[in-house]
């Protein structure tokens, strides 16, 4: 998946180590997942983010897809809709230090997860 | 149709992961998976992942079906080459591989498939007394 292949990359350039990269891409292949099958593809975007001394990579993902219609219910482990775990949403909110997420229900979909070295 | 091959080992199979898995892949790898344990009536399934960088929860969510599987039909599945960073994305996320043994390389896995078939028939201890 090249927004992995990407994502690690660029957390690679910010500086991250191994562990924080492989938190990152993972959240990000999380996301990247739910906006392809239930998002109908989107877009992502990555950002390097300079805040005074600290670091951080912020990835923000769009989607015009049906949106979430209970997003506690979605963000809560063992929801699934896709035959995974479940734990997509809510696994990126725990490997990350940033999370947020915007719904609406036949407009789409967004959210942003930043990581801070 | 893409698919991920499957190798032959003795009474075991050993299926090496080094692609991203989408969703007919790894249903085709189940199915696949399901089909061989049967027709070759294999004791053991042993699933290389030492070429990936990345598990998600679901490639996580794969393996516990690939093990639920198996179970079903009697085999054993061991996980071999999870790296480091791999394991504490893994715990972080909240997957749990229950019920799959796990060991470091593939020679290592192999000797757990050995093992659990050893004593799944019964192979007990041999005790020689010496006069």
């Amino acid at each position: 998946m090249r927004v992995r292949q990407l994502t690690g990359e660029l957390a690679a350039q910010c500086c991250f180590n191994l562990v924080d990269r492989t938190k990152t891409v993972t959240a990000a292949s999380e996301l990247a997942r739910n906006t392809l099958r239930f998002g109908g593809g989107g877009s992502v975007s990555l950002e390097i983010l300079e805040d005074g001394v600290r670091q951080g990579l912020r990835l923000t993902f769009n989607d015009k897809g049906p949106g979430i219609p209970d997003i506690e219910h979605a963000l809560s482990d063992g929801f699934t809709t896709g035959g995974g775990l479940g734990l997509g949403l809510g696994g990126a909110k725990r490997l990350m230090h940033e999370f947020s997420l915007r719904s609406v229900v036949g407009q789409g979909t967004t959210v942003v997860i930043t990581r801070w070295k | 149709m893409e698919r991920i091959p499957i190798l032959r080992m003795g009474p075991n199979l050993l299926v090496s992961i080094e692609v991203d898995m989408y969703d007919q892949l790894a249903q085709t790898l189940l199915d696949d998976l399901g089909d061989r344990i049967v027709r070759e009536a294999a004791r053991g399934v042993l699933i290389d992942i030492s070429a990936l960088d990345v598990v998600d929860s679901y490639i996580g969510g794969m393996f516990n079906r690939i093990a639920q599987l198996a179970r079903i039909l009697d085999a054993e599945t061991v996980i071999v080459g999870i790296r480091p960073a791999v394991a504490i994305t893994l715990v972080e996320l909240g997957i749990s591989l229950r019920g799959i043994k796990t060991a470091l390389d593939v020679e290592q896995g192999m000797k757990i498939l050995r093992e659990a078939e050893v004593g799944a028939t019964g192979g007990g201890l041999v005790v020689h007394q010496e006069d």
